[in-house]
């Protein structure tokens, strides 16, 4: 807080007022919508709702295509997080260290970071489509790939998309957080440490938890959201609805099977997981600031 | 000696990673300026074709959707619209409330914190059929407001403000109080100057992530009027492939601009509250 700050009677409320308007209305409306959506069930004769406690998250939880979706959604984070944030690092620390053309490498890394995700998913397609996908002829000659019947081949076809678009973003916050570790430990590391690749771990990267940290919450997010896009552009959750993320579901569900209830249901246990997420992510930034 | 080694690897491992990234793109570019039957024979390509800018033009004035009225122009408009209201709509309110939230000493200050904070949990995925129903209600369907604000509605660029103004000095307020500055003159002569850089990150940020918009158009433009570049990769309403590459190429440019051009001020803002 603030040591010294304005007293008024009504200037700071004409300050909020725009946004709190905007977010009553386009945030706090549809929520109230949407739980009471879930609470709620259609009668027989489509007349009106009537009160059904927990009967849409009972339904909706209970479905096999719930878990099946939950847990590709947990093994989609995962994989995306580790190889985005894998290959994202690696190129950070080369171009921390390049002497020569940093800004042109910087420059041509960076921009996928702008690219829609289902620009990339529309794109992806292409290259696995059966007719004309150089990646697709390329995984089919060597293991006989056609991820429109085999599953885990669908898993490979997503994941690389979906990584794809990510390893820009995880290239920009990492380059940034090896810019900030002060000169003089790296000058001190010199001295101490002959091998970079020792040094590497034992000094750079400790240093930069902190930046890894928020970047692990940044992917998960990406993940869990923004990749729908991407899921609605590329395998639409073929074969048989086994890559549908917990939001693509959620989203098939209530706007093509108009099942209200069932959607509402799926969206509030998504907001108690990132309710989860955004507790730490929270707390690590405040706990930050703190110790800058 | 061994420096050399480790430059030469570290270059070695950025033109791969250049490679990756720009590889994909330039073939459905340079496929895109082939002839279709050619593709559709022979697959995508890795050398340039003559057909350039005859499927571009095709791409941009071919009239198409139900109407055979609607342009690829006409999207790019509809998305710039898009993407610059949610812009300056964001920056502008964020700003604000976070100056309020920040310098203001008044009860409802944490309540209103929280109200604002919590939305953080609340992305439109995860809201897009009630909020469907609340602009339908508001009779927003089919309308610029109706594409803009459910989007504006969004707490991370005041999450971004409320942390920098932590970190300006109290001095400067005290200072300024000296001065005999009101609340209305210290934000708009002293604290909007020092912050430009986040401004205009948090406007880049913003404009990407509003011009990226797609499933939200998708369900909220029945008229093709206000379809939208990126939407419109699903209902690509051109008949050949090589126009569906065009068109591709054509999407990306302007966040890619953006971001490419803006990139100092894009970096050193979200990075500034550190």
């Amino acid at each position: 807080m603030k040591r010294v700050q304005f007293k008024s009677y009504y200037t700071q409320y004409f300050f909020v007022a725009p946004q709190l308007a905007i977010i009553l209305v386009f945030l706090y409306l549809p929520i109230v919508q949407t739980f009471t959506d879930a609470f709620t069930t259609q009668d027989a004769f489509g007349f009106g709702r009537y009160f059904s406690g927990f009967d849409n998250f009972i339904f909706a939880l209970s479905d096999a295509t719930y878990l099946r979706a939950f847990k590709f959604t947990i093994l989609f984070i995962c994989v995306i997080t580790f190889f985005s944030c894998s290959m994202g690092l690696l190129l950070a620390v080369q171009a921390n260290n390049v002497i020569h053309g940093k800004s042109y490498y910087k420059t041509l890394l960076i921009w996928p970071y702008a690219i829609a995700p289902a620009v990339v998913g529309v794109t992806a397609n292409y290259f696995f489509s059966e007719r004309l996908g150089i990646l697709y002829s390329f995984f089919h000659n060597l293991w006989g790939f056609n991820w429109y019947d085999n599953i885990h081949d669908a898993y490979i076809y997503v994941f690389i998309a979906a990584t794809w678009k990510q390893i820009s973003a995880n290239f920009i916050f990492f380059l940034a957080g090896l810019q900030t570790i002060q000169k003089p430990i790296i000058e001190a590391s010199l001295i101490d440490c002959k091998s970079s690749f020792r040094r590497f771990w034992t000094i750079t990267f400790p240093l930069l938890m902190p930046t890894t940290f928020f970047l692990i919450i940044i992917n998960i997010t990406y993940s869990f959201f923004d990749t729908l896009g991407i899921i609605d552009t590329t395998t639409i959750g073929a074969p048989s609805g086994e890559t549908k993320t917990l939001v693509f579901k959620a989203y098939i569900d209530g706007f093509r099977g108009l099942d209200l209830g069932s959607a509402g249901a799926q969206s509030i246990v998504m907001m108690l997981i990132v309710l989860v997420i955004t507790v730490f992510q929270f707390r690590f930034i405040e706990g930050r600031i703190h110790y800058n | 000696m061994s420096r050399t080694i480790s430059q030469l690897l570290s270059h070695f491992i950025l033109i791969a990673g250049m490679l990756l990234m720009v590889v994909p793109i330039w073939i459905i570019f340079a496929s895109s300026t082939h002839d279709n039957i050619t593709i559709l024979s022979d697959g995508m390509k890795w050398g340039l074709g003559d057909q350039l800018i005859k499927n571009y033009d095709e791409v941009l004035n071919q009239k198409g959707g139900f109407s055979q009225e609607i342009t690829a122009t006409k999207l790019f408009l509809n998305s710039f619209i898009m993407a610059l209201g949610i812009a300056t709509l964001t920056v502008t309110t964020s700003l604000m409330s976070a100056y309020a939230i920040v310098y203001f000493r008044f009860k409802l200050a944490v309540p209103l914190f929280w109200l604002i904070f919590i939305t953080l949990l609340v992305p439109l995925e995860l809201r897009i059929l009630p909020s469907y129903q609340v602009v339908s209600d508001l009779h927003l369907i089919n309308t610029y407001s109706g594409l803009i604000l459910p989007l504006s509605a969004s707490a991370i660029a005041t999450f971004f403000f409320r942390q920098f103004y932590k970190s300006v000095p109290d001095e400067l307020l005290e200072a300024a109080k000296l001065d005999g500055a009101n609340s209305w003159k210290f934000f708009i002569d002293f604290l909007i100057p020092l912050s430009k850089t986040m401004m205009a990150a948090m406007f880049i940020f913003m404009f990407v992530y509003g011009y990226n918009q797609y499933l939200w158009p998708l369900i909220m433009t029945t008229s093709e009027k206000y379809w939208t570049v990126v939407m419109g990769m699903k209902i690509i309403f051109m008949a050949s492939t090589v126009e569906r590459f065009a068109y591709i190429i054509l999407s990306i440019i302007p966040p890619v601009l953006v971001v490419v051009f803006l990139q100092r001020w894009f970096i050193q803002g979200l990075f500034q509250t550190k």
